[in-house]
């Protein structure tokens, strides 16, 4: 798979531990202002890969080009125009907010007054200026998941490399650490962004790479990855009456058109390959066992389902 | 080298060393007060010494076993109770109430006199004593001999036994069908003297009252003792060795932790956002290496300086060479943390083998006790390890009073011993993250 793009590129990157090979002659490319989800289950080789575009491990074959010029061990400063957000909080909890990004500032050449407002501006990013002062151990999960963030992008570097930002953060800290990236993709930054949360690929990125045991299986935008792999449309019912047995639920499942089914808490989920010539038939089934509905939705093709097509198993399966 | 990168992680490593205030009490209160208390153990200062218990069972009872009885309670050096008898004796040793018992055996008094001139079996003076306290007994058996020497002797030469002794040996000699006639006509007329001697010190004025003989066999010496340290005066310090020691070990105590540090930055992800920045890894580890090293030596001056302004310990010898030892010792500290994170896996594992390591090297590296106190061959064998060399340095240094010629071999020796440790480091490290 040719990169397209100049910012972040990978050509035929393996790497190999023992008898295990991580990551398998991956391919990929980043342009500005793009974001680019990383979606794989644990184990899949995401964190691998992240490790070799930010220069942690060397490769055994294939080459990463930061801004068009090949990232080498024995140049580290060309790892300037990379941010990396690990999937770890890689905060010192000891110290406060601005004495850990000052650190990492640092770190990336920043001194003085430009030190000062890199940490300022990073801090006013993340919405945490007023705590710029408080140790780290003071803060909730989401606040420091955002300065996670933040010590990652002090240095206003051209590419971000997001491993699972989002891990164990509430619903209201996850929006805003959604915002934040948008914000950055708006201004021009490419990011990758790694996770097996398909809600959070789907919403979130331009394009996404699946990837499973070390090797990438499918590269595209969301629609396009289910258009490509005719994944199956989803219908979602709630059941306010139903007869008593499961034979309700074979005659549903024997319905043609229809993938699978599962039943759950007064909700039943049909997989079906197409909604508008088979909705109708699971309805008279339903109507036929005398099966009652107090709602109806369907939702198009997921990720979720077009993981399944491709691996054969469930994205967080272990 | 990134400067800039190297000083801010030596700066966020002192940050986060003051930022636990625990961790920096336990790093500094910990040794002075360990060094507070072995110094005082072994401070040396005899003339503050107790006076050695002793008891005495005189089974005896005669006038000699009384008399010397009478010369040890009037020892200074020591603290002598009479009690009843040998078993007495023993139950109150065996109870730690005493450090030794002497039992004067019956017919002490008469037998020592006859065994002083003839080949008569010699009373046997039992000296119980407590097995923990080996060094006073042997004080209480020199005290010991002395008193009975003196009193014996006088006895044979000037007292109404010694006469009859005397007479009895002459008479013997004069019969003995198996000595050389040469020999009795020798050892008579000594006998003969011996008696003449007896009788003139028995007239009021005589021989015993000016001296001589008659007022028996005294130690031909007397003893001074003189601890030997820096110049003549200055008496020995304890707390001087006994700071070295523990500075010593808590500098590596506090290196350990430097070390597991980076185990513990290697879990948590901080490793990974260090490692992404663009700095080469070996300013990452020169950095630890170089900070572990400030507080090293931080430790070292806090504990010695507290020894000095509390405890009297002085630089006797040179103050360059102390400081060049401090210097070299954190140096090899810091180099030990960072090979301790080379070789460790988890921290917890780490931590605890690296503790039991630190005080197997303290101990045998004569932290604790003098390694003079070693067996030679273990004495020998100790002068491997690091600690070995700074804690004889800064003897040297310090309650020795020895010039810079003293510090330096043991600042080299450290210096090698923090290069080993940096190859090590290098060699064993895991660069790459997976």
């Amino acid at each position: 798979m040719e990169p397209r793009a100049t910012a972040l590129a990978a050509k035929g990157l393996t790497k190999t531990y023992g008898n295990l090979t991580a990551v398998d002659g991956v391919s990929l490319g980043l342009a500005p202002g793009e974001i680019l989800g990383l979606l794989g289950p644990n184990g899949a080789g995401k964190t691998t890969t992240v490790s070799l575009l930010a220069g942690l491990t060397a490769p055994d074959a294939g080459e990463v080009l930061l801004g068009g010029e090949v990232l080498r061990e024995d140049r580290p400063e060309a790892k300037g125009s990379l941010g990396l957000v690990p999937q770890e909080l890689a905060l010192y909890e000891a110290l406060s907010a601005e004495e850990n990004l000052r650190l990492f500032g640092a770190l990336y050449g920043l001194a003085g007054k430009a030190l000062t407002a890199a940490v300022e501006r990073g801090l006013r990013f993340v919405g945490l200026w007023d705590r710029a002062g408080h140790k780290v151990r003071t803060f909730s999960g989401g606040m420091k998941r955002r300065l996670n963030l933040a010590a990652g992008l002090l240095h206003d570097p051209a590419v971000l490399l997001l491993d699972e930002p989002t891990v164990g953060v509430d619903p209201q800290s996850r929006n805003a650490i959604f915002a934040l990236l948008e914000d950055l993709k708006s201004r021009g930054k490419a990011l990758l962004y790694t996770t097996h949360y398909m809600e959070e690929a789907e919403r979130l990125c331009d394009r996404i790479v699946i990837m499973d045991h070390g090797r990438i299986l499918a590269e595209g935008t969301a629609a396009s990855l289910s258009e490509k792999l005719a994944a199956p449309a989803r219908l979602c019912a709630q059941i306010s009456g139903a007869p008593e047995g499961s034979a309700w639920i074979e005659e549903v499942r024997s319905v043609p058109g229809v993938r699978g089914v599962s039943w759950e808490n007064g909700r039943l989920v049909a997989d079906l390959a197409d909604v508008t010539a088979h909705l109708p038939g699971v309805l008279e089934a339903l109507r036929a066992r005398g099966v009652r509905l107090s709602s109806l939705s369907t939702e198009g093709p997921g990720l979720e389902a077009v993981f399944l097509a491709l691996t054969g198993r469930e994205l967080r399966d272990p | 080298m990134n400067a800039r990168a190297f000083s801010a992680l030596v700066r966020k490593d002192l940050a986060l060393f003051f930022s636990d205030r625990r961790a920096v009490l336990l790093s500094l209160a910990a040794p002075i007060a360990i060094a507070a208390f072995f110094g005082f153990l072994f401070s040396g200062s005899s003339s503050e010494s107790a006076p050695i218990a002793l008891l005495v069972a005189d089974e005896d009872g005669g006038p000699l076993s009384r008399e010397i009885a009478a010369r040890l309670s009037a020892d200074a050096a020591l603290s002598v109770r009479a009690v009843s008898g040998a078993s007495e004796a023993r139950e109150e040793v065996r109870k730690g109430k005493a450090a030794a018992a002497v039992v004067f055996p019956k017919d002490f008094s008469g037998g020592a006199v006859k065994a002083f001139f003839g080949r008569e079996a010699r009373p046997e003076l039992r000296l119980l004593h407590d097995p923990t306290r080996g060094a006073e007994a042997a004080m209480v058996r020199g005290i010991l001999t002395q008193h009975v020497m003196e009193v014996v002797s006088r006895e044979a030469f000037s007292g109404p036994q010694g006469r009859i002794v005397a007479e009895e040996s002459l008479s013997r000699v004069q019969s003995d069908p198996n000595l050389p006639e040469r020999d009795r006509k020798v050892l008579s007329d000594l006998l003969r003297s011996v008696i003449s001697w007896q009788d003139r010190a028995a007239q009021p004025g005589g021989e015993g009252a000016s001296g001589g003989p008659a007022g028996g066999l005294r130690v031909p010496f007397t003893t001074t003792l003189e601890p030997v340290t820096s110049r003549k005066g200055v008496s020995y310090n304890g707390y001087a060795h006994s700071f070295a020691g523990m500075a010593v070990q808590f500098i590596l105590m506090a290196a350990i932790e430097f070390g597991v540090g980076i185990l513990v930055e290697r879990r948590s992800g901080i490793w990974r956002r260090l490692r992404a920045a663009p700095v080469r890894p070996g300013v990452l580890l020169l950095s630890r290496g170089a900070s572990g090293a400030l507080l090293s030596l931080l430790i070292f001056l806090v504990c010695m300086g507290f020894g000095m302004a509390v405890f009297g310990v002085r630089i006797r010898g040179s103050a360059a060479g102390f400081l060049a030892l401090g210097a070299a010792y954190s140096v090899m500290a810091g180099a030990f943390g960072v090979m301790l994170a080379a070789l460790g896996r988890t921290p917890e594992a780490t931590r605890g083998l690296a503790i039991f390591a630190v005080l197997l090297l303290v101990m045998l590296g004569g932290g604790w006790v003098p390694a003079i106190l070693f067996p030679a061959w273990l004495n020998r064998a100790t002068l491997a390890l690091p600690t070995r060399w700074a804690v004889d340095g800064l003897d040297a240094v310090t309650w020795r009073g020895l010039g810079l010629g003293s510090a330096l071999p043991a600042a080299g020796v450290l210096l090698a011993f923090a290069l080993l440790f940096s190859l090590v480091a290098a060699w064993r490290f895991r660069w790459e993250e997976a």
